[in-house]
């Protein structure tokens, strides 16, 4: 380790290692690698051989040793032979599409219109930012209030008798609903912290030069915005792959509500236990996962470095 | 308000006439109002008898109102003990989260290492994964990896305490360093340079020099956290199987087997779950904002 720290090759404003005694560098290489070693071992290194086991037969009994390497057949029996895959994929998109074509939108076009600070808005912010400190988990009991078939609000007030989680055609877009009474909140509140960052003088030019708010919004205020916009589109994408605990707790995701992250649950805390099977079933998140986050990071980071 | 926001208000408002900004005014309204109904509706559920929304309906008004549902719901559950159990999880995470990250940060934001900008992408992505890509080994690993007895009664990580904190801490502290050697380096860099000079060592520029600057965002972090890892469900769901021992949020699935058919227990019970985040609502709302808003506009 202390070959690569004694090098500083960068032309950067920042401390000299040179310049440091032996026991400084011993410190710095603890602050830095106790944190990063904690990290490695229990999120990467757990997601590699998430990669590995996937390619292999293992029921968790009899150790190690009792792995069998198996090739691709656990990719092969996901694709076509296990029922709650393909629902779960559609779910999953379902989801995503959900939130990025409505809550996500919902929840800027809201930050932008609280950004106008008229009068209470203070009170409407606070509304609509409560569910966000809630549990996903409690939200779904939350609405469990609502949705309930004979005890709920929604079948008293209407006097229907729809079974609101209970069917498969529409439970998904229910919870949905009660995902977003979240996610919108969320989204109001990073964006609005963004909107606040804009300088109020490039808004009062663009009035000036005749522009009227809409037009303000969509050619001054959106493109200055767009490193957030670019986190936003990341959460929404996130959120949507991570969703678990709402269902969970609604149906243990199942009948209609299947999604990735149960099928790769199920595996690992069901009364089969597949280790190789879940981990296929992860490592096919993990490649969506990836896809957006390193793009993300590497545009992020880029941006950084071109800035030091 | 305040004088900036004065000369702010008047940039947009110019254009808007009066009966768009009414207009404007009943829709935001109106949508905080929808927003508001669920935990009303929670709350009104929650401070009525069975016997009364049995025999009136849940819609309605009338008959008693009272606190019943909330002591049932409360020793029922028992649920202090899964407030205890939430508090030996939750605050030695953020203490440790806190710790671990701001050395991490200050090391990388305040020295230039080669592998400075990989460690931490690294430690942002690992953040930004979904928990179910690493569970499945995570959890034959917290199987296998020996614990002392005093830590574990378990003897491994998994089932104990030790363990969730374990990852909570490696899994959370990707975004804290993230956030705290953005706030880091925006420091003028010469506070350090002058430490040097009198001769101070490593640890005490970072433990007394840069540290007590960074508290607004380690305030911030700490309360989101909190609420974050107090809010945690899937980790305590699938690393501890004793039922008693889990977290309150995780607990919560009991909620439904033991009142099944009683939406007002359900109601109470969901709320007194509610309070700690419900408190940090009220009263740590601008940390809470700040640490949320922070990793995005990294500043």
């Amino acid at each position: 380790m202390s070959t690569t720290i004694e090098a500083p090759s960068r032309p950067k404003r920042k401390k000299r290692f040179t310049l440091l005694t032996k026991r400084d560098l011993w410190v710095l290489a603890f602050m830095l690698g106790l944190p990063a070693l904690i990290h490695v071992f229990f999120v990467w290194v757990p997601a590699l051989l998430s990669i590995l086991l996937s390619f292999a037969r293992w029921d968790g009994i009899g150790g190690v040793e009792a792995i069998q390497w198996i090739g691709t057949q656990n990719y092969e029996q996901i694709a076509t032979i296990y029922p709650p895959f393909w629902p779960a994929v559609a779910h999953n998109l379902i989801w995503l599409g959900f939130f990025i074509c409505i809550a996500t939108p919902f929840g800027m076009f809201l930050a932008v219109q609280l950004d106008k600070e008229l009068k209470g808005s203070k009170f409407y912010q606070n509304a609509l930012y409560v569910p966000v400190v809630l549990s996903l988990a409690l939200v779904g009991f939350i609405w469990q209030l609502i949705y309930s078939p004979d005890e709920g609000l929604i079948n008293n007030l209407f006097n229907a008798e729809v079974d609101w989680l209970g069917n498969p055609s529409i439970n998904l877009w229910m919870i949905l609903i009660a995902a977003s009474w979240r996610h919108v909140g969320y989204i109001m509140i990073l964006y609005l912290a963004g909107l606040k960052s804009v300088d109020p003088a490039l808004k009062e030019a663009a009035s000036i030069d005749g522009a009227n708010s809409r037009q303000t919004f969509f050619y001054v205020v959106f493109p200055v915005l767009k490193p957030i916009n670019i986190v936003i589109l990341v959460i929404t994408i996130i959120e949507s792959l991570r969703a678990f605990d709402i269902v969970y707790v609604t149906n243990k995701g199942t009948n209609g509500l299947e999604l990735l992250s149960v099928a790769v649950t199920n595996n690992i805390i069901g009364e089969a236990s597949r280790i190789g099977f879940g981990s296929s079933l992860a490592v096919i998140l993990l490649i969506v996962s990836l896809g957006i986050i390193i793009p993300y990071l590497w545009r992020t980071f880029r941006a950084d470095e071109v800035a030091a | 308000m305040t004088t900036a926001t004065e000369t702010k208000k008047t940039a947009t408002p110019q254009v808007m006439d009066k009966w768009r900004r009414r207009g404007l005014q009943a829709f935001l309204a109106l949508t905080a109002l929808i927003w508001l109904v669920p935990l009303l509706w929670a709350i009104y559920t929650s401070l009525r008898p069975y016997s009364e929304t049995a025999e009136r309906g849940y819609v309605s008004i009338g008959g008693a109102y009272n606190f019943d549902n909330y002591t049932q719901a409360w020793t029922d559950t028992e649920m202090l003990g899964y407030f205890v159990n939430t508090m030996w999880i939750t605050i030695p995470s953020v203490i440790l989260i806190l710790f671990l990250a701001s050395m991490a940060a200050f090391a990388l934001s305040r020295f230039s290492f080669r592998f400075n900008l990989l460690l931490l992408m690294i430690f942002t992505a690992g953040n930004l994964l979904p928990q179910q890509v690493i569970i499945t080994p995570l959890y034959r690993m917290f199987l296998l990896l020996p614990l002392p007895d005093i830590l574990s009664p378990s003897g491994v990580f998994y089932d104990s305490y030790f363990g969730i904190i374990t990852i909570h801490v490696a899994f959370q502290m990707g975004f804290a360093t993230f956030v705290l050697s953005n706030y880091m380096k925006a420091l003028p860099g010469d506070l350090n340079e002058a430490a040097f000079v009198d001769g101070a060592s490593v640890w005490r520029q970072y433990w007394n020099i840069i540290l007590p600057l960074t508290r607004p965002p380690l305030a911030a972090l700490a309360v989101l956290m909190f609420t974050w890892i107090y809010n945690d469900f899937f980790w305590a769901l699938v690393l501890m199987v004793t039922g008693a021992d889990r977290p309150i949020t995780s607990a919560l699935q009991n909620l439904n087997g033991a009142f099944f058919t009683n939406n007002n227990l359900v109601a109470a019970g969901s709320l007194l779950a509610a309070i700690p985040t419900l408190i940090v609502f009220a009263v740590l709302q601008r940390q809470f904002v700040a640490g949320l808003t922070l990793g995005s506009t990294k500043g």
